[in-house]
Parts: C-alpha cells; sequence; structure tokens
C-alpha cells in the first residue's frame, strides 16, 4: 500500500481553541446533570 | 470580580459547590492547553473536539460525584484525563483500523467492483439476445456446427463424430457460419459491444 511521507503542515498550537459550540455544550451538560445520593449509591439525571 | 486572581482550587470548591460559573472560568482559562495538548497528539480537529469534549465530561461527572480528589492540581489532572483518551482513542484505532479516504491515495484505486451496474447489465442482454437471433438466421448444418463448437465447447473431431460428417466439412460450415454473422452484422448495422 502507499506510504505517505509528507509532512504535516505546521500549525500554531497557541490558536487552537476548542470550537464555541463544544464549550457551550460542556457548560450546558454541567447545567443539565443532577447527581442524587440514595443509600450510599449515586445516580446521575440529565434534565433538559 | 477579578476571576483571574480565583485559584483553580477556589473554582473546584465553588463548582462542587453548585455555583456553574465556576466551571466556565476553568475551561476558559484552561482550554487552549488543553486542545493544543490533545491536537499535538492526534493531529486532527475533530477528533481533538471529540476527546476535549469526552475530557470535560468526565471532569464534570468526577465532580459533581464529589469523587475529585483534592490533592493533587487542577490542570495536571484533566491533563491526565486528556492523556488517557488519547490513549483509548489509539488503542481503539488500532483494534478497528479505520482507511480514511480523504488523502491523496484513494483507495478506490485498488478496490474495485468488478459487477456490472444496472446499464452494463442491459445492454449485456442485450447483446447476448441479438447474437441468439443472429444464429438462429444461420442454415441449419452451420448453426448446428457453431452451436456445437461455442456453446458446448465440442472440438471440430467431436463435431465430426457426433455429426457424421468429416472434420473438413465441420471447418468449412463453422467457416461460413462466422462468415455469414458478420455479413448479417455488416448489412444491418448491429452493435454487439458493451
Amino acid at each position: 500500500m502507499a506510504k505517505l511521507y509528507t509532512n504535516k503542515s505546521v500549525e500554531n498550537f497557541n490558536d487552537l481553541k476548542p470550537k464555541e459550540e463544544t464549550v457551550n455544550f460542556l457548560l450546558n451538560y454541567s447545567k443539565a446533570l443532577s447527581v442524587f445520593n440514595c443509600n450510599e449509591m449515586k445516580f446521575e439525571a440529565l434534565l433538559n | 470580580m477579578q476571576y483571574d486572581l480565583i485559584p483553580d482550587s477556589t473554582l473546584v470548591t465553588n463548582y462542587i459547590h453548585g455555583e456553574e460559573y465556576a466551571l466556565e472560568i476553568l475551561i476558559k482559562r484552561h482550554k487552549q492547553k488543553i486542545y493544543s495538548f490533545i491536537y499535538s497528539k492526534v493531529y486532527d480537529r475533530d477528533i481533538t473536539e471529540d476527546i476535549f469534549q469526552d475530557t470535560f465530561i468526565k471532569v464534570i461527572r468526577t465532580l459533581k460525584r464529589g469523587a475529585y480528589n483534592e490533592e493533587g492540581k487542577f490542570l495536571p489532572w484533566v491533563m491526565r484525563i486528556s492523556h488517557n483518551l488519547v490513549i483509548d482513542h489509539f488503542r481503539k484505532n488500532s483494534r478497528m483500523p479505520k482507511f480514511d479516504n480523504s488523502g491523496e491515495f484513494s483507495i478506490f484505486s485498488v478496490l474495485s467492483d468488478d459487477t456490472l451496474n444496472a446499464e452494463k447489465r442491459i445492454i449485456k442482454d442485450q447483446v447476448e439476445n441479438d447474437v441468439r437471433r443472429l444464429v438462429e438466421e444461420l442454415p441449419e448444418d452451420q448453426r448446428e456446427v457453431l452451436l456445437m463448437r461455442i456453446y458446448d465447447d465440442l472440438s471440430f473431431k467431436e463435431i465430426s463424430d457426433k455429426t457424421g460428417v468429416s472434420i473438413n466439412t465441420a471447418l468449412g460450415r463453422m467457416r461460413y457460419a462466422l462468415i455469414n454473422l458478420r455479413k448479417i452484422i455488416e448489412k444491418h448495422h448491429i452493435v454487439l459491444t458493451n
């Protein structure tokens, strides 16, 4: 099988950031997630 | 309030106590470092995005469950989670290699589907039908030799034995059969190619 020996383009790592929607998703996920304690057991619930 | 001055540990404690804004500050503070770290390992924006998301889902769940250990620092802990997820990603891919077809090399230049498509199948049927009808037009003796030779794959010796004529006669009939077929094809401008 053909092998490609091309170099990866050098990207400026300082410009790399997650997408805005990824961050928003995480914040909304955090708001929606609740953990309940019940008889030493933990239950997770996602409430949208 | 100067958010930059609040240490990570305080923000983590506040978040555990239900203050959602603390998570937003933590993500915004460290997102570039964590994202770059993941990207430096996987070199793919989409995969980096996925692993970044999974990392923080793990962080959120751990903090909300109260399972976070205060001993370590927040950023190294998150980095360790993302590092483990990067390893999981490579392990999963080595178990189930998938071919990325986005590069210069196309897998379909090596792999091909030899079966005919619908159009070519119809043309092939038509050509076979035409040939059958042309053979029907031949005189009986020529048709008989041609069918035995081409369709039954008999040798001229076997044809000679079966029909009771000499080998030379069978050869001659075959030759005339082909000449006559060519004549009919040319006369009616029949195209017999797929």
